[in-house]
């Protein structure tokens, strides 16, 4: 690092480092500099100047005010925030900003909390000497989430560069001069990047404001709690504004190792899930095929009296991977305690045969902030962007600063960098693994060996193979598994050569969290093989697949809905119906969950109850509830120590969450996180790829039921969210079939209609289908075999 | 990062043959070769102009995607170049252009009377075209002639010391 220098703001000696900006300095030392443009993420664009300050440097005037955002500090620099000067500077430019700035702050959703409201406050004058009209400036649709009010934008071009530079997709711009200068498309269309909210926290005045919140509150009503995305593997800090018991909107809390300062569209919107009208309130039973809503004890007693009496073998617990590290280490402890050792949190993974070798403890295998410094990345099985938004904002950081990035993958990724994607159907990603494997020089293990002596590496394969080497030596290469990773049908052969390459190139193998708490549920010991403090269990249990293949009799679901949540929903619904006793615990009320579930029991959602997520890298985040649950329902854990308590188990006598936590983070003292495996896998081998493959894709408004209940989220249109069956024109020539034709989808099981619609982007071999939205409950595996069968000529009115 | 010192490029189409004419290729890769490689953007102003000229004096919106393409830029940052600057029209225009610089030295000198002359005799406001087609009358902003003031931009020509009887003359010689 450079030497530090001393320069005085307002008197104040302030510590600097050279070149840094006076506004970044002062900000540090906690001294006020009006702004509107600057923004610490963001590049400088110093075209607000409403940072004017007075400062001399080496005892020599500036001849003018200076904005404090672009103005370097120097040996010797001496500032004043407040001077006279400064503050004739500020007031003019105060003066200037207002001329076209509409002073409908009574009707504007962004008064109480307005940059430019509070600073007309602090440094402007009180009457204006406008008497000219002002202009008007039509507003843009930017789609559901992102309310506008362009008259009232103040050209600070935050949102403009945010688009540029975080989001990566130039779709705001400033268009025409001087007063027809206006902020917008150009043409119309509405934004759909999955990061696109943040222009909302962004925008210094009411121009940008949330559709969903707006007009339904003022902020000085609302309380801020402060809580944990539920979502994807990252765990955003989110803040929480809470209206009496109702959160009316959520907004990210800055932590530079989590979220920075941004946080998803997903994390942002999903809240408006709690608000349904498809909540469950009350305990339910069902006596002859009739629900009836019964008082907890009832409830729980008929739970424990049947848990009790089942054949503790014959009973299967699966959880959600966004339940809470409490929910979960309870859960298992009760399972093991009756003597059940079959829980597993892994909904949507296919393959399990490499269970006995796994790591223990599967994380991203870097801190989240080290992401945007590797140097060479390789994805495998991952629509990252949809996956994990900020963590593909993370890589997305590495590409621009010159890492290579590497996709293996069944379709083509819509990256907002450059990168070199292997697309292909499953078994050639396996291929392609193989081939960039062979280019490194590996032998790899016994079960690998043969397939990557048999593949030929061609140049890209080659090109790919060395510069992740080449990153490797400086220590940052990292290979990632994602969650189409995880759906393959041969997922323990991609991990072996995925852990092949990472060897071989001496890079680090991460895993991408399928869910919030996936890291967590493996410290809490939800899992068949891991008891809590990511141990190996005495006794293996059995995995999702094989509770749903080999039906149990008892059923526990938490927090899923079984035809959304599950990697083969058909077979998934038959295990429940083959059950003789389900019990679901859930937020939500769902057809699928009263046709399954025997006892419903209802817990609290996110927000609704204390708990602790662990992020992908390992990191432990507790949060107290900030809304009481609805009606009856209680925090997920309160349920399961009542639970505890009516089966007579013992040490269930906990007081409150905390304390829980604490019992796991004793047995987790010693849990190391290491992505290296126990062992040799052993891919099962199995013949993937009989004609065309299902590709099943989840997309980020589909991930669990909260999102998929957010009416706002809903109406985005991303990249294959919509349920339909997705080919490359080709392939669909290839099976007589066109644009907006309605075809049968038919998969092991169960079939389902559904439209074609036509993507160049994808393999051939392929058809993305959609899981987890309305229309895929229907079908089977994410990813297996599927067959198209059209049914009728229709007008074409699908799109790409 | 910042789009400042950084061309943020967007590939949208790696083979550019199908864009534009041979000429129109051959002229913007002329302006192409005056920046550094990875700049191509730089050209956009120069690609502009040599599209709009080969459009009949105006741009659409998809000759400004296709500039994009052609740069490898984001099609906003075409359109923000396109919508700054006086010289880029984006709506169908007459056969000749008629630009009157109005900005203070010409202001001073008359143009205010040149303005007024051309409104009065051939019926246009600034930005509108004569009902023949002849010319479409524009307003500027500083032409850079301001030492013979008022100045006047017709077509790709500088007139200078112009009183309303000379500018006519000059209208009169149009097609
Ligand atoms: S819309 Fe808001 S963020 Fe964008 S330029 Fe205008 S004031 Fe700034
Ligand atoms: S904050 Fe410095 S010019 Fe805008
Ligand atoms: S003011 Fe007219 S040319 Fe400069």
């Amino acid at each position: 690092m450079t030497d530090k220098i001393n320069i005085e703001i307002d008197g104040h000696v302030c510590e600097a480092a050279p070149g840094e900006m006076i506004i970044a300095v002062a900000d540090r030392a906690g001294i006020t500099i009006p702004r509107f443009c600057y923004h610490k993420k963001l590049s400088i664009a110093a075209n607000c100047r409403m940072c004017l300050v007075e400062a001399e440097q080496g005892g020599r005037p500036f001849p003018k005010p200076v904005p404090a955002c672009a103005t370097p500090v120097g040996e010797g620099l001496k500032v004043w925030t407040r001077s006279p000067k400064a503050i004739e500077a500020q007031r003019g430019t105060m003066e200037f900003l207002l001329i076209n700035h509409p002073l409908d702050c009574p009707i504007c959703d962004q008064g109480g909390e307005c940059e430019l409201q509070d600073v007309a406050m602090g440094y402007g004058g009180d009457v204006s000497r406008f008497a000219e009209r002002k202009r008007v400036v039509m507003d843009e649709d930017l789609g559901p989430l992102i309310a506008t009010d362009m008259t009232r934008c103040i050209h600070c071009t935050r949102c403009v560069r945010f688009g540029a530079e975080i989001a990566g997709v130039r779709e705001m711009g400033a268009t025409g001069r001087g007063e027809d200068m206006r902020i917008g498309t150009f043409v119309a269309h509405t934004v759909s990047h999955e990061l696109s909210g943040n222009v909302i926290d962004l925008c210094p005045v009411g121009a940008l404001t949330s559709k969903p919140y707006r007009f339904s509150a003022r902020p000085w009503e609302l309380i801020g709690r402060d809580g944990i995305a539920p979502h994807d593997g990252l765990g955003s800090n989110l803040r929480l504004h809470v209206r009496g018991n109702r959160i009316m909107r959520v907004h990210p809390n800055d932590n530079e190792a989590v979220n920075e300062t941004w946080i998803s569209d997903r994390d942002r919107f999903s809240y408006a899930g709690l608000y349904g009208d498809d909540r469950l309130t009350a305990p339910m039973v069902k006596q002859d095929g009739a629900w009836r809503a019964v008082e907890w004890t009832e409830a729980l007693t008929l739970v424990a009296e049947r848990l009790k009496a089942a054949d503790a073998e014959d009973m299967g617990w699966l959880m959600a991977p966004n339940a809470t590290l409490e929910e979960l280490y309870l859960a298992q402890r009760i399972a093991r305690a009756l003597g059940c050792p079959n829980i597993d949190h892994r909904l949507r993974q296919q393959d399990f045969s490499g269970d006995a070798v796994d790591p223990i403890l599967p994380w991203l295998g870097v801190p989240v902030g080290e992401l945007e410094l590797q140097r060479g990345l390789l994805l495998v099985g991952s629509d990252i962007r949809q996956e994990q938004p900020l963590l593909a904002h993370r890589i997305r950081k590495a590409a621009l600063a010159g890492a290579r990035v590497f996709s293996v993958n069944p379709l083509t990724l819509d990256l907002n960098h450059e990168a070199t994607q292997f697309v292909g159907t499953p078994a050639r990603m396996l291929d392609d693994l193989a081939a960039i494997a062979k280019a490194l020089g590996v032998g790899g293990s016994s079960a690998i060996r043969a397939r990557i002596a048999a593949s030929e590496p061609n140049e890209a394969h080659s090109a790919a193979a060395a510069s992740l080497a080449e990153a490797g030596g400086l220590g940052a290469a990292l290979i990632l598994l994602g969650a189409l990773a995880a759906a393959h049908p041969d997922y323990t052969a991609l991990k072996a050569l995925a852990q092949a390459i990472a060897e071989a190139t001496r890079g680090r193998l991460g895993y991408l969290p399928s869910a919030a708490n996936s890291v967590g549920a493996y410290l809490a010991g939800a899992h068949p093989g891991v008891r809590s403090g990511a141990k190996p269990a005495e006794r293996l249990g059995l995995s999702t697949a094989a509770m749903l293949d080999q039906s149990r009799k008892t059923l526990v679901l938490w927090g899923l809905e079984p035809d959304l949540d599950l990697m083969d929903p058909t077979r998934a619904m038959a295990a429940c119906s083959n059950a003789d006793f389900v019990v679901a615990c859930s937020a939500f009320q769902s057809p699928a969950l009263q046709a399954a579930a025997d006892v419903l029991l209802p817990i609290g959602a996110f927000a609704e109850t204390s708990g602790t997520f662990v992020n992908a890298s390992g990191t432990w985040q507790s949060f107290q509830g900030a809304v009481p649950p609805p009606g009856e329902a209680r925090p997920g854990w309160k349920v399961l120590r009542v639970l505890g308590n009516l089966l007579d188990l013992p040490g269930f006598e906990y007081r409150d969450g905390a304390e829980i936590r604490d019992e796991l983070a004793a047995l987790c003292a010693d849990a190391s996180f290491d992505n290296s495996p126990r062992g040799d896998f052993m891919p099962a081998g199995q013949a993937i790829d009989s004609g065309l493959t299902r590709i099943g894709t989840v997309p980020i408004q589909a991930l669990d039921g909260l999102v998929r209940r957010a009416p706002a989220l809903r109406g985005v249109r991303m990249p294959g969210s919509e349920f339909a069956v997705y080919l490359h024109p080709d392939q669909a020539q290839a099976e007589g079939i066109g644009l907006g034709d309605r075809v049968l989808v038919r998969q092991e099981g169960g079939s389902t209609e559904a439209t074609v619609m036509l993507d160049a982007r994808l393999p051939m071999g392929c058809a993305r289908i959609p899981a987890g939205v309305p229309g895929s409950e229907g079908l089977g595996s994410l990813i297996g075999p599927v067959g198209l069968e059209r049914l009728t000529d229709s007008a074409a009115t699908g799109e790409k | 990062m910042s789009f400042r010192n950084l061309p943020l490029a967007e590939i949208q189409e790696p083979d550019k043959s199908n864009l534009f004419t041979p000429e129109i290729r051959e002229s913007i890769e002329a302006s192409i070769a005056k920046y550094p490689p990875e700049w191509r953007q730089s050209a956009v102003m120069p690609a502009l102009s040599i599209v709009q000229d080969a459009n009949g004096g105006w741009l659409t919106r998809e000759l400004m995607n296709e500039v994009a393409a052609y740069l490898d830029m984001p099609a906003m940052s075409v359109y923000e170049v396109a919508t700054f600057y006086g010289m880029y029209d984006l709506e169908p225009q007459g056969r000749h252009k008629v630009c009157v610089c109005n900005s203070i030295s010409c202001l001073l000198n008359g143009s205010e009377a040149l303005i007024e002359h051309i409104e009065h005799k051939y019926q246009v406001k600034p930005g509108e075209t004569t009902r023949d087609g002849r010319f479409t009358f524009k307003e500027v902003e500083c032409l850079g002639a301001c030492r013979h003031a008022p100045a006047v931009l017709l077509d790709k020509v500088y007139h200078e010391n112009l009183s309303p009887e000379s500018l006519d003359k000059l209208i009169d010689d149009l097609e």
